[in-house]
């Protein structure tokens, strides 16, 4: 829109002759100022979506750089690359492929590896930040969205992984796909159809391979690509969370601006995971395909396992009791259906949905912006660790014969004690944590009201023996008040403590009851009252130790 | 601070040092902390040399693992303590690249946390929901929008619409038709049947009852399968034909799924996993169980190829066999069931 390049200038020297261009363009100086200036806060657990993200950035860059070399074939070749135990062996050319990356193209060995462990890092940190993202509430409104996206996005990078995992056409993934298919034959009325289709005829068929290539580098890819932009976007627009802490509040955000700080800082990190992935990739040997051989339908290696993030489905897999129902004539595999469909689905289907479900019985319908310490929230925490214990004792059990080995135990008593294990463990972790959350919540406002132990030990006149009390430092004063307080709905008042209209009826009822559940025993911030009548008496505790000194 | 946003159902804001909605009191943020290098110019030159020897180092590295690309021969194995051996070229290569890329994110960081500003600022959000006008000429426009269409009366064209765009990604669905053959009975047969002769896996090889001991186990294959493998250039009948030949004393034979299926104490039992497919080939000679070491079904084989323990739902599938004129092992029949895993239409 500018004429006079002299006048408009967007900023001195290079940058803003180039910024000048762009602008008299595109019209960006002031949203992108706004971006420059944008500001993030800091803390430990945020850096997790990042390693997220990067992860994927290395995907994409390894992925392609594979993609050069690769052939997704199942075409029937006589090896004869450089790797001399399997020279002659007849084999597919995509596994003949991926054994000339890993001998024969210099550097494809790393890129290979780098590839493999950047997906086990890129599912353990979607997963971590999700864990983060829901013990500090950080889901509630106005975040549902994007809580939803981040389900999907676990979902897609499993199945992705899963792909890569099958695309060698080694023994191991040769394995895991006939799994795959086994289970896909499973489903009620279609599933003979599906697999059929899936593998162009019966297993494991000439097809596979390549269709499955492109889904793994381009239809999945795409999909995560988009999802993890709105994902950020949503992030920028709302503006991150935060902790509470001195001068944070519900309406503010305090941190570092975009630039130069946090872009440093976050480009920095991204050059550490990388560096880091790429040290762990040349030095830690992952997915030796070269060891397992090419796949055939008749052959299988004892104590294998799949990838981590695929343990907890084959240890599921592996406790279902081996149920299975006719139905005129017709079979139903319990035994498959349960633990790869129903179970998993029921689990991601609760996870998507979790936020409305909170905010359903709580009835806490305010946005947040404020981090709940995990110990504030007892329920949900309880929860979360009830869900991580329900998956690792599935995760246990795909290792089931691998501790049987171990400790020389048989696996029939294993798999039965983690059978019982299952449904024992979660109710305790969900009792013991919430428990010592509310034991941590009566420690904070104990400290609220009468300052922390300073460990002295002063004797009064009449010969009485006190611990000295010192009220807490600023800092810690504001994350302590920082607490949010939701009182549960009452039945009978026309609204609740946030003005929400009070469910009526036996449905309503109902829904206090689980509020009561949710909420009841919380141990509420002290009021502004016992506060001031708090201080008045810490004050005068350390005054009098001052003068009987 | 002391201002409430407005436009939205949720006030969030501080009056007077107190939050808007719970009342408590806001601790203001507190003062900065100046750090070495603010203060001292010589800590500043140390800092910002410090993140200068990061980036020429990186510099290096990266330059070296391009050296290194080229003369490490790619052929070599190094021996390396706690590593075991590694090809020389990958573990230089990759050490060097990582170590260069990884100093580039030290420097950085370095740099933002003791050179660029750490005075943390603060910035107001503000209320999500727009203000009421807003959402009220929104919803005009869509309902303006609406009338001016006419897809409220025009019932007509509502309704063929609908048709037409529900129809319209059917034939993408249908056009998906040549992925795959029907099912058939393809999943009930396999190409065994009376009289094919049985193959060792590994040589393919005849195989006489006196090569099999007491206690011992063989894998085979059909006699038909390297020629139809050939035609179909695939692996189909093999992921299904594969068994395993087992010879126990006759009696340990508690039962079997036909009578006289065995010859002489040896049995043929089909190799693929009734739980989901997995080849099976764990074999103890004491208890004659068969274990799969995919989900640890375990089978009988002296007991019909009953589960004992396990996810499996199903016996393994037993292969009725005999010896032929020259005195080979071959089928008596194909399998009488189908094998492998379950399937709706399986019965
Ligand atoms: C975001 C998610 C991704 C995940 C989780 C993932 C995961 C994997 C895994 C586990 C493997 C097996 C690697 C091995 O040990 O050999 C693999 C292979 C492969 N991936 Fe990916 N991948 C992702 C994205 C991509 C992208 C974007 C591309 C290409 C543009 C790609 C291209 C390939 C190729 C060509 C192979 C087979 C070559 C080989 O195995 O050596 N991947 N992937
Ligand atoms: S495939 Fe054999 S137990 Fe699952």
């Amino acid at each position: 829109m500018s004429t006079n390049k002299a006048i408009d200038t967007v900023a001195g020297g290079k940058a803003g002759v180039v910024g000048n261009y762009l602008d008299d363009r595109l019209h960006g100086a002031s949203g992108v100022k706004k971006l420059l200036n944008k500001v993030f806060p800091d803390h430990w657990s945020f850096m997790l979506g990042e390693i997220a993200l990067y992860s994927f950035i290395i995907l994409l860059l390894s992925g392609t750089y594979l993609t050069l070399w690769f052939k997704p074939s199942m075409t029937e070749v006589v090896y004869n690359g450089s790797y001399m135990p399997l020279k002659g062996v007849k084999m597919s050319e995509a596994y003949a492929s991926t054994l000339d990356i890993s001998f024969d193209v210099r550097a494809g060995l790393l890129m290979r590896q780098i590839h493999h462990w950047a997906a086990l890092f890129f599912v353990a940190a979607v997963s971590v930040h999700l864990l983060r993202v829901f013990f500090t509430g950080a889901f509630r409104k106005p975040r549902e969205i994007n809580w939803v996206i981040g389900t999907l996005l676990l979902v897609l990078a499993i199945l992705e992984g899963f792909a890569g995992y099958s695309l060698p056409d080694d023994l191991l993934s040769g394995t895991g796909l006939r799994i795959a298919e086994g289970i896909v034959q499973a489903i009620p009325l279609l599933g003979t159809y599906v697999a059929m289709f899936l593998f162009g005829g019966e297993f494991p068929g000439n097809d596979f391979i390549s269709r499955l290539y492109s889904i793994h580098i381009l239809l999945v890819p795409g999909i995560l690509l988009a999802l993890v932009s709105a994902h950020l976007i949503i992030v920028f627009y709302q503006k991150h969370t935060q902790f509470p802490g001195a001068g944070r509040t519900e309406s503010n955000v305090v941190g570092y601006r975009l630039y130069p700080i946090y872009m440093a800082k976050a480009g920095g990190f991204f050059f550490i995971v990388f560096g880091v992935t790429t040290l762990i990739a040349a030095l830690v040997t992952i997915n030796p395909i070269w060891l397992y051989g090419p796949y055939t339908p008749s052959q299988v290696t004892a104590g294998s396992q799949p990838d981590w993030y695929i343990g907890w489905l084959d240890g599921a897999v592996r406790l279902t009791p081996n149920w299975e129902t006719n139905l005129l004539g017709h079979t139903i595999s319990w035994n498959l259906l349960i633990p790869a469909l129903i179970i998993p689905g029921i689990m991601f289907t609760a996870l998507g949905v979790y936020p409305w479900i909170e905010a359903w019985v709580t009835g806490d319908k305010r946005e947040h912006h404020l981090l709940d310490r995990p110990r504030n929230a007892p329920t949900r925490t309880g929860l979360g660790v009830m869900a991580i214990s329900f998956y690792l004792m599935l995760w246990i059990s795909g290792g089931n014969d691998i501790i049987a080995t171990a400790f020389s135990l048989s696996i029939n008593e294993i798999t039965w004690s983690l059978r019982v294990l299952l449904f024992v463990v979660p109710p305790l972790s969900f009792v013991i944590t919430k428990r010592a959350c509310l034991g941590l919540q009566r420690r904070d406002r104990d400290k609220l009201l009468h300052g922390y132990e300073t460990g002295r030990v002063l004797r009064l006149p009449h010969g009485e023996y006190i611990e000295v009390h010192a009220p807490v430092s600023d800092e810690e004063r504001a994350v302590l008040l920082g607490k949010n307080d939701v009182a549960p709905l009452q039945l009978g008042s026309a609204t609740d403590a946030n003005g929400v209209a009070n469910p009526k009826g036996k449905s309503g009822a109902r829904r206090a009851k689980l509020s009561e559940w949710f909420y009841g025993d919380n141990v509420p911030v002290p009021s502004a009252a016992e506060l001031e009548e708090a201080a008045h008496h810490l004050a005068h505790a350390s005054h009098s130790e001052i003068t009987s000194h | 601070m002391n201002e409430i946003q407005h436009g939205s159902s949720d006030p969030i804001g501080a009056v007077d040092g107190h939050d808007v909605v719970s009342g408590k009191p806001i601790v203001p943020l507190g003062h900065h902390e100046l750090r070495r290098a603010d203060i001292d110019p010589k800590a500043a030159i140390r800092a910002e040399r410090q993140v200068a020897t990061m980036f020429s180092l990186s510099s290096l590295m990266i330059v070296s693992s391009i050296v290194a690309f080229i003369k490490v021969p790619n052929d070599t194995l190094v021996i390396l303590p706690l590593f075991g051996p590694v090809n020389a070229n990958h573990i230089t290569v990759g050490s060097l690249l990582g170590l260069g890329i990884f100093l580039i994110g030290t420097g950085a960081i370095h740099w933002a946390k003791k050179l660029m500003p750490d005075v943390e600022v603060t910035e107001e959000r503000h209320a999500f929901a727009s203000s009421a006008e807003d959402k009220a000429a929104f919803g005009q426009a869509i309902r303006d929008g609406k009338a001016a269409s006419g897809v409220g009366e025009r019932k007509i064209i509502r309704r063929s619409l609908l048709g037409a765009l529900a129809l319209f990604p059917l034939p993408l669905v249908v056009f998906l038709r040549d992925l795959g053959p029907m099912p058939n009975k393809r999943l009930r047969e396999t190409i065994w049947d009376k009289d094919i002769q049985i193959l060792t896996d590994a040589t393919y090889r005849p195989i006489r009852p006196e090569d099999i001991p007491i206690g011992g186990l063989v894998n085979a294959l059909p006699a038909n399968l390297l020629k139809i493998e050939e035609e179909d250039g695939n692996l189909n009948e093999r992921g299904k034909a594969s068994i395993i030949l087992i010879r126990m004393a006759p009696a340990d034979i508690v039962s079997q799924q036909g009578e006289g299926w065995d010859y002489q104490g040896i049995l043929a039992y089909s190799k693929i996993c009734t739980h989901v497919g997995c080849p099976i080939s764990l074999y103890q000679q004491r208890t004659h169980h068969l274990l799969c070491p995919c989900h640890q079904s375990t089978f009988d084989l002296a007991d019909s190829g009953n589960v004992v323990f396990g996810p499996a739902a199903r016996r393994m599938p037993q292969l009725p066999i005999t010896v032929n004129a020259q005195g080979y092992l071959v089928a008596a029949s194909g399998f009488k069931e189908p094998i492998g895993p379950s399937f709706w239409e399986r019965g």
